[in-house]
């Protein structure tokens, strides 16, 4: 009786969270307009979806800036971890908290704040704003995810190689990079999928006359909402939801080479 | 002894004002298995890692082979490394792993790949090229480590506690395999470990250390039969250790009673320590001891029974493969060489410095 009950709840939990995506994704195939009435299966909003030139331009905004931002925050996240070794954990754990901030921090806040800092600066708003954004954004999402690699890490390997002639560089590549590998691209995906589908600080830094996916989406619903927006909505959702579930495996898997 | 291969001179290390060492001299002679012996925080570790090159020392000089090699970076150093946790790569194989420094010497192929074959059937695991670090058991692990460093042809390898994480009979395998090992290739061993047995076993020179500095020096036998000092006395083995006084050369009173020795030069009437080892006290009957007592305590050790005996205020540690029962009433009797006087330390501080040179 009791494994009934636990298993209704958890189906009855599942139904709340997945119910609208999944009513999302049946509406994307209705080829009535109507959001009552099932008019039969079409593939037509993908289509004309895809045809859409604002769309088509919306998507390469948002793979640019995403691909971009993992980039320079994978590498920035990275190297400050490395560099965290050295110090002492209490100053360890106070800039861990620090990163940690933008996290928890509301993205309106962070939108707005960057938004201001932008202007104060005169830095022209567009590709360049949204990138600063996103990379900003990304990097303690990156830490995270490379911090506990560094602290499981057997630092006698590094001094290993070194006892073997490896210059510390060398070293470096051969011992802690191979360790550090399953963290830094669990970190990497996080960042492209938070990068992907950020919506509030992308609008707050963009400016006008440039749209990434999220940001036309925004500006179609304000319109009358069109079924192509469903079928663009089931589309990022899918990607998202591919990209989390490598993440959750990569450290599972070892890497090997060779 | 060969000449001098390493001399450490007047090095001195401390962590955020710690001290770990103060002032040490050391000298390692060529083709010889010098161990540095204490217990931990005696900076043991911090010396070898000094030689490695993996610290700083804050003052003095290393000296490798007649060359000042104190800011040499470790990987130009003539010496490999046997690290405590194994430290092997885990993302290679076998093979890789002992190729590893070969490769970075650019040493050609079938160089490397007879060297690898060579070093594994050194170590006894033959056949082992294609495994992983992670299936080896922690011996056979401690073994490619080994490998890995021997293949370098050093002039001198340093083993940190290398045996420290094996099981007991894994531990004495490897002490007579190491030992071995240092026969065949003919270079320098410095080996550091906290364990006394392992360092009378395999060395040929102990340096004990306590507190940063070095207690004594010299060969297993002269460490255990002749120790310089209480802590040596005591860290070596067990041993019954007594404030007594020196009567005159070659006569010393032990709690009341007077015992023949050949210790001379200690003066006259003058407070020593003495130590006396369990196994070479020898229990008689009663009236024929030089001190009587009674046994308190018995245990069976197997080789030998531990016996605790009360004579004269103090409980003797007595070792013996005769069995006196509880309560038995006896008499201690002790050879006159199986006596060991040392000076008395006159502070706690000075306990640990005395013997500084």
């Amino acid at each position: 009786m009791k494994k009934i009950i636990e298993r209704l709840y958890l189906i009855l939990i599942l139904i709340f969270m997945y119910a609208p995506i999944v009513t999302l994704i049946v509406l994307s195939f209705n080829s009535s307009k109507s959001r009552a009435r099932w008019g039969g299966f079409t593939l037509k909003w993908y289509t004309r979806l895809f045809s859409d030139t604002a769309v088509a331009s919306a998507l390469f905004n948002t793979l640019s800036i995403a691909i971009l931002a993992t980039i320079f925050s994978t590498i920035i996240g990275t190297i400050t971890c490395i560099a965290m070794v050295g110090l002492s954990p209490k100053l360890r754990s106070l800039i861990m908290g620090v990163t940690n901030i933008p996290m928890i921090n509301a993205d309106i806040v962070t939108g707005i704040s960057l938004m201001l800092l932008f202007r104060f600066l005169h830095i022209g708003s567009g590709f360049a704003t949204i990138l600063l954004a996103h990379i900003t954004f990304n990097i303690p999402f990156v830490m995270l995810s490379v911090m506990p690699r560094i602290k499981s890490m057997n630092f006698y390997v590094y001094e290993a190689a070194l006892d073997l002639g490896a210059t510390p560089v060398v070293a470096f590549v051969k011992t802690i990079l191979p360790d550090l590998v399953p963290g830094i691209v669990s970190g990497a995906l996080m960042a492209f999928t938070m990068s992907l589908d950020d919506f509030i600080i992308t609008y707050f830094t963009k400016g006008s006359g440039f749209e990434t996916l999220s940001t036309l989406i925004y500006n179609e619903v304000k319109r009358g909402i069109q079924p192509e927006i469903y079928a663009l909505s089931a589309i990022i959702f899918i990607v998202v939801l591919a990209l989390l579930l490598i993440i959750y495996r990569a450290p599972n898997t070892k890497t090997k080479e060779k | 002894m060969g000449k001098d291969l390493i001399t450490l001179e007047h090095i001195s290390k401390s962590y955020d004002g710690h001290v770990v060492l103060d002032d040490l001299n050391l000298s390692i002679y060529e083709n010889s298995f010098v161990t540095l012996l204490g217990p931990s925080g005696c900076g043991k570790t911090t010396t070898l890692r000094i030689i490695g090159g993996f610290e700083k020392p804050d003052q003095g000089k290393v000296i490798f082979d007649g060359k000042d090699i104190t800011d040499m970076a470790p990987n130009k150093r003539q010496l490999n490394t046997v690290f405590q946790k194994y430290a092997l790569f885990t993302h290679m194989n076998i093979a890789e792993n002992i190729a590893f420094g070969l490769k970075i010497k650019n040493k050609p192929d079938s160089y490397i790949k007879d060297k690898i074959k060579y070093a594994l059937k050194l170590v006894n695991l033959d056949g082992y090229e294609k495994r992983m670090p992670d299936s080896l058991s922690g011996g056979q692990q401690q073994r490619i480590a080994i490998a890995r460093a021997i293949v370098n042809e050093p002039k001198v390898l340093l083993l940190d506690e290398p045996l420290g994480a094996l099981d007991l009979k894994l531990r004495q395998d490897m002490q007579y395999e190491l030992k071995r090992l240092k026969e065949e290739l003919g270079i320098t061993f410095i080996y550091v470990t906290h364990d006394q047995e392992e360092a009378l076993t395999m060395s040929d020179h102990i340096v004990v250390m306590n507190q940063g500095y070095i207690q004594q020096e010299g060969s297993p036998e002269k460490i255990y039969n002749e120790p310089e000092n209480a802590f040596v006395a005591d860290f070596i083995g067990d041993s019954n250790i007594i404030r007594s006084t020196m009567i005159r050369d070659e006569l010393v009173e032990i709690l009341g009673a007077r015992f023949a020795c050949v210790d001379k030069g200690f003066g006259e009437n003058k407070p020593v320590d003495v130590v006396i080892r369990p196994e070479d006290i020898v229990l008689v009957p009663p009236e024929e001891g030089t001190l009587e007592g009674v046994v308190t305590g018995l245990t069976f050790k197997g080789v030998h029974y531990e016996m605790d005996v009360e004579a004269g205020g103090f409980e003797w540690l007595v070792h013996s493969t005769r069995l006196s029962e509880v309560g038995t009433r006896v008499g201690i009797k002790v050879d006159p060489f199986d006596i060991q006087i040392m000076n008395v330390p006159l502070s706690e501080d000075e306990e640990a410095i005395s013997e500084t040179v």
